[in-house]
């Protein structure tokens, strides 16, 4: 290289030249969607590190009935003091902790780490559409965080810190409790909003737009499929939400009427807005779980997936499905009878195509040769208890059965099923899946077994007495209980010690991995012939700008 | 470009923008936040000063992004086909999500105006109705709506605006201005300079009056103390907020198609090539629908009493 060519590859001048841009300009003015999906998976460690330990700390409360631990978190003068605080402090943690699970978590890991970093690959392309909207992306979620941080600390309630009415912040606790948490938590959530939007925009452009040559939407990786839906569904429901808080703050700021029913508003408005983006947001956090999911039973039982096509548009059907049974969070708010029948038929239309997911994935296994590496192991741990949610799920389909589970840990323990047991199972999947591929060396098969193992263990350990305590009618978010709802949480509590070694070790997995793995050489293509797609056909780490010369698909 | 490249697509040049937009956005947001509560001061200032700041750096980086954007028109990087169909696909989409946003408004504006209260009293086992606080019937729909707006709409104490005069002068410009627009993008693709100016000219002052109209009517539903938007019912939030969000599209869109106006002049248009051009007119258009459905829901309907 002539220096001539140096000094514009230093000034960012040419972005086409294979060489990396200095530190500052490389990782704060990026428009490369590798670097930006890294980022992506940074922040949502980092968040679920937060969120994490934050239910650690519910978890702890709830070991034992009486409230005695969160009162060593405040500053009260008297007991009394100390107990009224920590309630509102558990109030805070469980709205928190669901906030900061689903929109600074799952959604930047899935969508916007291995989204970003696999989505151009696999269809052949050198970068996403618009690389430059695509780290506006990523920094207006470092600004929403930020905003989020700011609320969890200013007041709320009282004199309290943080807003305490749970993530779907609903009309009138929200339009009624003063102080700038809420306020803060709504403007946080419009940027979290604008991200996504202008993220799914993008992903829907490079989908549409720059496959390579040959690759047509039928012969289009699932995970690809998998983002694509997810960024319609994304692109659909994520206005309705702005409309809907932006309502919230126009009735705190400027007193209008929308959820205030004396004025003729009415707070269940509130709920159907809110669920009409909350119901597709579900299989916004799960549909790329289901792509990356198909790619690694493929891959580790050496078959191509079962029912291809099913596949694909079993995703499309659930996303189209997704948009019309909202109301089925809402059975208890006084729904019509007529309109609750629909609402039970419609949610039970959905096991349909889930139905085609998960026997194509056990299809797809059925007499391959299967490797039972880790991300396999987690694949399979997926399906098993994704299964599990599912069918509680289905239970709570009915609006009579929902009638006496409505808020009670048995709901609990279903989303956190699909959501925890399940996206997060998908998350380390892909995590393992391509380690090797994003970092250039490999990860520590034994730790990651162990990793696995714990972690199965130890959620299955929190959630499945969850059930039970349900079944019992003990409801969700209070911070004490009833002596006869003991058992089962202190259960639930070793389960979440479990859980949070499994953590550890996978914390000490990715240190050992770059600090004594990283002398490994890369494989480009550590998993043999199962893996089909583009990603293993380039070296590991790709280059900063693959695809130079498009691939053609045959 | 580097040689080895063999294919069409942008790949964009490090950018600072994104960082400062939401550096920015994070400053506007909380400034919002720390204007609207007198008694927080955020180093040392309160008011609308770290709003007013944030929004510059908004406003800031929106010119000098696009700005970028433009000198990579001119400079034929984002010009190829691929990239072009490309930056369709994003404008339609932006433009499907802001549909999506004002379904928000409208599904607040309906649940009110077809569901006012009233309806079907409730029987209890004996046959007799279930009787509310006052006395009176329950009914199955929303007890306490009822009450406030009496089961009609537009509820009591509320003098609606009368579609058919300012709301429909504003409807026929807004439909004339998207005549208005076809003709200057017609002059475009023909090469018609003067046309192009004329058309867009009056594109964007048909636009401006739009918004005068909108002010003055606003101005007389307050000032006359026909519904309220502060404290006022149900009507005067839906109303407020869904024409409100649909005015400050207009006004983006006012902005647009001026700023395409002049870069049309200045000859950054050509007649195959003018994609900043069609996008403003394509969200001319989105703006312009919205209001028809704003006139014939909320003015027509809503406030003839033919939703209740």
């Amino acid at each position: 290289m002539s220096s001539t060519e140096r000094e514009f590859a230093h000034h960012g001048a040419h972005a086409e030249d294979d060489h990396k841009p200095k530190f500052w300009v490389r990782w704060f003015y990026s428009t490369n969607h590798k670097d930006i999906g890294i980022l992506y998976l940074i922040f949502a460690v980092l968040a679920g590190l937060v969120g994490g330990a934050m239910s650690g700390l519910i978890r702890w409360e709830l070991m034992e009935p009486g409230i005695t631990v969160l009162t060593g978190f405040t500053t009260g003068e008297t007991d009394m003091e100390r107990i009224e605080s920590a309630k509102n402090f558990y109030n805070v943690l469980i709205t928190y902790h669901g906030l900061i699970m689903i929109f600074f978590m799952v959604m930047p890991a899935l969508i916007g780490g291995f989204g970003n970093f696999f989505v151009p690959i696999m269809i052949g392309a050198p970068d996403m559409a618009f690389p430059r909207m695509n780290n506006i992306s990523f920094w207006l979620y470092g600004a929403s965080a930020t905003l989020l941080f700011l609320s969890y600390i200013a007041p709320g309630y009282g004199s309290e810190q943080g807003y305490g009415g749970g993530w779907v912040l609903y009309p009138p606790l929200s339009t009624s409790v003063r102080g700038p948490a809420m306020d803060l938590l709504i403007v946080s959530l419009h940027l979290a909003g604008v991200s996504s939007i202008l993220g799914a925009i993008n992903f829907i452009t490079t989908i549409f737009n720059m496959r390579a040559p040959g690759m047509t939407l039928h012969k289009m990786p699932l995970f690809a499929w998998a983002v694509l839906v997810t960024a319609f569904l994304l692109v659909l429901s994520l206005p309705v939400l702005a409309g809907a808080i932006t309502m919230l703050l126009t009735d705190r700021m400027f007193g209008t009427a929308f959820f205030d029913a004396a004025r003729g508003g009415d707070p269940v408005l509130y709920q159907h807005l809110f669920w009409f983006f909350g119901h597709p947001e579900v299989y916004i956090l799960i549909l790329p779980a289901f792509g990356i999911i198909s790619h690694i039973v493929s891959t580790f039982s050496k078959k191509p997936v079962f029912g291809y096509l099913g596949m694909a548009y079993a995703m499309c059907a659930i996303g189209f499905v997704g948009f019309i049974v909202w109301a089925h969070h809402m059975y208890t708010v006084g729904l019509s009878v007529d309109m609750k029948a629909y609402f039970v038929a419609a949610t039970m239309v959905i096991a349909v195509p889930t139905g085609i997911k998960i026997f194509s994935w056990i299809a797809t296994m059925w007499g391959g040769s299967i490797d039972f590496k880790v991300p396999m192991l987690w694949a399979i741990g997926f399906i098993f208890l994704f299964t599990v949610g599912g069918v509680t799920g289905v239970l709570l389909a009915n609006a009579g059965i929902d009638h006496y589970m409505h808020d009670t840990y048995y709901v609990v323990a279903h989303f956190h099923y699909v959501l925890s047991l399940g996206a997060v199972f998908a998350i380390f999947a892909g995590w393992y899946y391509w380690y090797e591929k994003m970092f250039g060396h490999p990860y520590s098969e034994l730790l990651g077994q162990i990793h696995f193992w714990l972690m199965f263990i130890g959620v299955n350990i929190i959630f499945f007495p969850q059930h039970f305590l349900g079944l019992q009618g003990m409801p969700r978010r209070y911070i004490d209980y009833p002596v006869d709802f003991a058992f089962w949480n202190k259960v639930s509590t070793v389960g979440y010690v479990i859980m949070a070694v499994s953590i550890v070790v996978w914390l000490v997995s990715i240190v050992y991995a770059q600090l004594v793995l990283r002398r490994k050489a890369a494989r480009d293509n550590p998993w043999g012939e199962g893996a089909t797609t583009l990603e293993w056909t380039l070296p590991s780490p790709p280059p900063y700008h693959q695809f130079n010369e498009l691939p053609k698909i045959h | 470009m580097a040689a080895d490249v063999k294919h069409d697509y942008h790949l964009v040049n490090p950018s600072p923008w994104p960082l400062v937009a939401s550096v920015a956005a994070t400053l506007m947001m909380l400034g919002a936040v720390v204007w609207r509560y007198s008694e927080i001061k955020l180093f040392g200032m309160s008011g609308p000063w770290l709003f007013i700041a944030g929004l510059g750096g908004v406003l800031f980086s929106m010119f000098g992004w696009w700005r970028d954007v433009v000198k990579e028109s001119l400079t034929g990087e984002n010009t190829s086909t691929v990239v072009r169909i490309g930056l369709r696909y994003g404008v339609v989409l932006f433009i499907l999500s802001e549909v999506m946003f004002f379904v928000a408004w409208f599904w607040a504006f309906f649940a009110a105006a077809l569901f006012p209260g009233g309806g079907e009293a409730i029987l209890l086992s004996d046959g007799t109705p279930l009787l509310n606080a006052e006395g009176l019937p329950a009914t199955l729909q929303n007890d306490a709506k009822a009450l406030a707006l009496n089961g009609e709409w537009p509820p009591r104490g509320v003098e609606p605006l009368n579609p058919w005069q300012l709301p429909l002068v504003n409807t026929l410009i807004l439909l004339l201005s998207g005549t208005t627009v076809t003709w200057a993008h017609h002059a475009l693709q023909v090469g018609d300079r003067s046309g192009f100016k004329w058309g867009m000219i009056a594109t964007v002052f048909l636009g401006a009056i739009f918004s005068v109209f909108q002010v003055v009517e606003y101005y007389e539903a307050l000032a006359g103390n026909m519904f309220a938007f502060n404290n006022g019912s149900i009507y005067g939030s839906s109303f407020f907020m869904a024409t409100g969000f649909h005015g400050f599209h207009v006004f983006v869109g006012t902005i647009f198609l001026a700023v395409c106006m002049i870069r049309g002049l200045r000859g950054q248009f050509t007649r195959q090539r003018h994609f900043g051009f069609e996008s403003a007119a394509w969200y001319w258009h989105f703006v312009d629908v919205v209001w028809l459905f704003l006139f014939a829901a909320i003015y027509v309907l809503g406030n003839q009493g033919l939703l209740s």
